[in-house]
Order: structure tokens, then sequence, then C-alpha cells
């Protein structure tokens, strides 16, 4: 009764949340209670400031560059389904799901979609190559004033020097792969 | 009154079974569901672990900067955004079955009649019986105060004054708990603050100052008000001296701490009535109490207060709704039921600094009540949170890719 009521998720909209994300029936809803406290202005979106209202996520160093992960390209409010379609990248791989339909598209929380959200909070300029000057802006923000830009210079060549096979002298997301697993 | 408690909750449960049974839609919030389980660790050893489990090199070798350090700060990143543990102490504690109240409501969808009929009947009971009965009380209570403190203001300075002035505040507060149907179960009263003493409690809502104050006699701190609440303080300190203050000497914390400092040297005057946290919380947990009382050195008494929000939630969103709205909830709620604990008296110990002091006392408040301990502002409620942690994050983080490099320097 009340205002939450326009608010309220609808059934079919649980169902086609479930189908692209794979998260289960009282998971979405936990999540769409969080999505809407975190809504201060009640407009059914989330706006950068209302993600930066968590304390633990203001602290983070990389703290804005996660928010951004959530917003496409050039706008500034993501709705549920966005909210959850960035979400359910986090979600484990279970085993059940190896087994699914292989002509099925590749669920969201795939290995390699996992990687890819990690990549893509290197390189901004979405050029699929993680450039020194890229690498150079994540370390400064996860190191803040406590490192020289000698040093951090240094650190950024070797990690391109050992991890670059193709010598472009950049990372590539398959050379970003190759590194950061097995 | 336990008797309506018990018939109550027999109430709830019945309403709960039947919608559950008509219809399988959730009746209420599976909350023990939670999405995340985490046990904390440091950044060094979490980050280790991912290095450890990517990398097939050699950790004695471990170079300075791994790609995959981005991991860590990314999947703290995405759980806060889950949840977070303070974002959620600022809005009320969610129940885990409805108790008919349209306020503690969060998926209410049409369950079935039988339900409604109910809620319809409790409505009827609350606003038409119970809310009236409770506004003619509180404004007897408060009425009273007024009168009677400002007559006993006439008399001379002496025990007869303080031992009316005791009795008339007493009498008041009760009458006021009874306007709020507060059911209160004090616990150790024994350990009752006396005189020259600072007793420090969690705060919940302005409703705590009534439950403590209708079992003992406190001076209050606070800065006056205008209105109504400026009228009720200001025929308060006639009988017994408080202490209130103006707008503009809040801000001067010298001012404060030598005010409340002399009031505890004079061993004459009541026990002060302080809550740390500097407002609000939703009763789930304690936060980061402002080292400022304890600072001044006199004994502190704890007291923990913990409501049970199946019977009406007392938790005061001060940006959702004011006062008057806020006290007109309370008197239509079931009943306010609440337990309170004086905990034993605490000093500060030698080599302990007030921050240090205060924590120990949060945590024993927090033990006591069944609360989670934050150490988190509860000023976070309205404010930004502040630069430096952010900032001890990132020394943490540059201390684990510079150390190895001095390692390797000397090598």
């Amino acid at each position: 009764m009340g205002s939450r009521a326009s608010t309220l998720l609808r059934e079919e909209e649980i169902e086609e949340i479930k189908k692209e994300t794979g998260f289960s029936h009282s998971q979405i809803t936990r999540l769409y209670s969080r999505f809407t406290s975190l809504d201060k202005g009640e407009n059914g979106t989330l706006s950068r400031e209302d993600f930066q209202r968590i304390p633990e996520l203001a602290i983070n160093p990389l703290g804005d560059r996660i928010i951004n992960a959530f917003f496409p390209e050039g706008e500034d409010q993501v709705n549920f389904r966005g909210f959850m379609r960035t979400l359910a990248h986090f979600r484990p791989i279970e085993d059940n799901e190896k087994n699914k339909d292989p002509t099925a598209s590749e669920p969201l929380n795939s290995r390699s979609n996992k990687l890819l959200f990690a990549f893509r909070l290197y390189d901004l300029d979405r050029d699929d190559k993680i450039s020194r000057d890229e690498l150079l802006q994540v370390l400064r923000m996860m190191v803040g004033v406590n490192i020289s830009d000698e040093q951090l210079g240094s650190i950024a060549d070797r990690t391109i020097q050992e991890a670059d096979q193709n010598g472009d002298n950049s990372i590539s997301f398959n050379e970003f792969i190759k590194k950061v697993c097995l | 009154m336990t008797f309506y408690l018990v018939s109550l909750l027999k109430f709830f449960f019945s309403a709960k079974c039947k919608g559950a049974k008509d219809n399988n839609h959730l009746l209420y919030k599976p909350y023990s569901n939670a999405i995340i389980a985490k046990e904390p660790t440091s950044l060094e050893e979490e980050i280790k672990e991912i290095r450890r489990s990517g990398s097939n090199r050699d950790l004695d070798h471990a170079s300075e900067f791994e790609m995959s350090d981005i991991f860590y700060f990314c999947r703290q990143g995405v759980e806060s955004i889950m949840d977070d543990e303070v974002t959620k102490r600022f809005s009320a504690e969610e129940l885990e079955s409805w108790n008919l109240l349209t306020r503690s409501n969060y998926n209410f969808q049409h369950i079935s009649l039988r339900l409604t009929v109910l809620w319809g009947l409790g409505v009827v009971i609350r606003y038409g019986f119970l809310l009236p009965l409770r506004v003619t009380l509180a404004f007897t209570g408060v009425g009273l105060l007024v009168v009677l403190t400002s007559i006993i203001g006439f008399l001379p300075n002496g025990r007869m004054k303080n031992f009316l002035s005791e009795q008339v505040h007493l009498m008041c507060y009760r009458i006021c708990v009874r306007a709020l149907t507060a059911i209160i179960t004090y616990h150790d009263s024994e350990n009752k603050p006396k005189n020259g003493g600072i007793c420090v409690a969690n705060h919940t809502s302005p409703i705590d100052v009534i439950i403590l104050a209708s079992d003992g006699c406190y001076a209050m701190v606070g800065q006056i008000h205008g209105g109504l609440m400026g009228v009720i303080q200001k025929s308060m300190v006639k009988a017994c001296p408080h202490i209130w203050f103006e707008r503009s000497e809040v801000k001067d914390r010298h001012l404060v701490a030598k005010r409340l400092s002399d009031h505890v040297e004079d061993k004459t005057k009541l026990p002060i009535l302080i809550f740390p946290e500097g407002t609000c919380i939703n009763n789930t947990s304690v936060m980061m109490f402002k080292k400022g009382s304890f600072e001044i050195g006199s004994t502190v008494y704890p007291v923990a207060i913990k409501y049970d929000p199946r019977f009406g939630d007392a938790f005061w969103n001060s940006s959702q709704f004011g006062m008057v709205n806020y006290l007109l909830r309370m008197m239509s709620s079931w009943a306010i039921v609440c337990s309170v604990w004086y905990l034993p008296p605490m000093t500060r110990e030698e080599g302990e600094d007030a921050v240090q002091f205060a924590n120990r006392v949060k945590a024993a408040i927090a033990r006591q009540g069944g609360l989670v301990d934050l150490l988190w502002d509860g000023g976070l409620k309205r404010g930004k949170v502040k630069d430096t942690f952010k900032e001890e994050q990132q020394k943490l983080y540059s201390k684990m890719l510079v150390g190895t490099q001095e390692d390797r320097s000397r090598s």
C-alpha cells in the first residue's frame, strides 16, 4: 500500500532477469530491495552519487572505476536491469551450468566475462588494449601518493614487458588472460 | 501488560500462518538468505591469496605488482554495493514476519481477505482507541511537567527542592511512558548511575530519554530549541540543573567540556545523560562514540537499550519524518517494548586515551544489547566519509609493492 506499490517488481520482470543473469528468485528480490534503498531519489534509477553514498565503496581506491562499470557509455543513470546485468558478472560459476545447452549464448558470469570486466577497469578508452598510460592511471589510484612517479613508471614498464607478447607495448585481452591466470 | 503482549504475539503468529497457508507468496523477508558470506581478512592476505591462485610463478621471486591485484579491490567494491555494514543502520530494521503495521511492510501484496480484515481490525483498535487515549496521557504528562517544575522553581534551593523536583520529574516521565505504552524491563538496577557520573547509552530515538528518566533522575544535555520543546526545557531547568546550550555554544568544544566537568564535580548535582553516537541509529548496531564525554575523567555508567521491533519500531529516521509525525507513529503502534541493562561503571585506565576508552565502553554496550559493534561514524547518515580511510588503504597497498623492492635492493 502507499508509494511502494508503484515500485514493486513484477513477476514477469523477475523471470526475465532470472533468465538473463542466473540469479535465483530470492536473490533478485533481495537485490531489488537493496537497489531501492540506494535509490534516494526514488525514481527507479541510480546515479553515481547514490553509489558514492556507500562508505565502504567511497574509500575503495578503485571505487570510481567500479561505479563507472555500471553505467553504459555516456549515461548517468542505471536502472534495475542494468544494475543486475553488471552484478551478474560476479555470480559464482556453478557446476550444473557447465552442462547447459552449448548453443546458448555465453552466460554473464562466465570466466571470460569476469576477466573482461576486470580488463575494462584498466582499459578506460575501450580500445581493447591497456596502454602504459592506462596502467599508470590505475596504479596511481591504488597507491595514492605513497610511491614516486619514477618508481611507478618502472613498475608499469616491467609489467608491460612481462605481459606483452606481440611487441606493441600494450596489453591486449588475451595477453591479460595469460598474465592473470593459467 | 504481559497478557497484552502475549496475546498480540499469538495474534501475529496466527495472522502469518493464515497468510502463508492461503498462498505461497512470500509474506516476509527471508533475510537469512544472505548473498555474501565473507570472513574478515586483511588486504595483504587477500591479495597474496589471489596471486597464489592465479600465477604459476614461484612466490619467492614475487614481483611487486601483479595485474591480478585489481581483483581484490574489484571484489571489495562490488561486495559493498551488494550489501554494506553502514547504510542499512540508518533505516528501520526489517522484520521476519509482518506485525500488521503498514509501516513495517515492504512487499505488501494482497495476500488474503482474512489477513486484510485482521489488519483493518488492527487499524481500528490502534487509531480509534489506543491513539486518543495515549495522546491525552501525553498532554497530561507534559503539561504537568511544565506547570509543576515552574512552581518548584519558586522554592529556595535545598534538599526539599531537590526531593520535590525528583518526584515531579519521575511522575511526569512515568505518565509519558504510559502514553507510549512502553513496556520496559530494567536489568541490574544496582548499577544505576550515581551523582557525579556520566551515563552513556546507545541512541535510537528521543524516547530513550523518557525510558531512562522514568527510572532515575538525570541532568539532561542538549541544545535549546524553540517552540514547545524550548518551553519544556526552560521550565525543567527551574527545578533542577540541566545543561542546555545555545546553538552557537554547541560548536565550542572547550566550553561544552568545561560546563560538563563543572557539573560532574558538584556531587549534589544529578548524573549527566549523554548519547555519544550523536545521532539516532536503528538499534541493530552501535556506531562510533564521540570522545568528548570520555575526556572528562569521571566515572562512566554505560547503559544498553534494546527495543523489540515486533511491536513497534522505535527508530527515528529524522530524514524521513519530523518529530510530530514520529510521535504519532509511536503512539499508534501496538506498544514499545524494550530492555534496559545498567552495566557496571567504568573509568579510564592508565595509558588509555579517550578514544580507546570510548571504544571499550561501546564494546561493552554492544555485547550486552546484542548489537553489532561498528567503528563507522554515525555522522555518515548525512555526511561523506573522510578521505583518510581511502588513504589508509592506499598506504597498505603501497607497502606491499614497495616493500618487496626494498628487499630486492638489499639482496
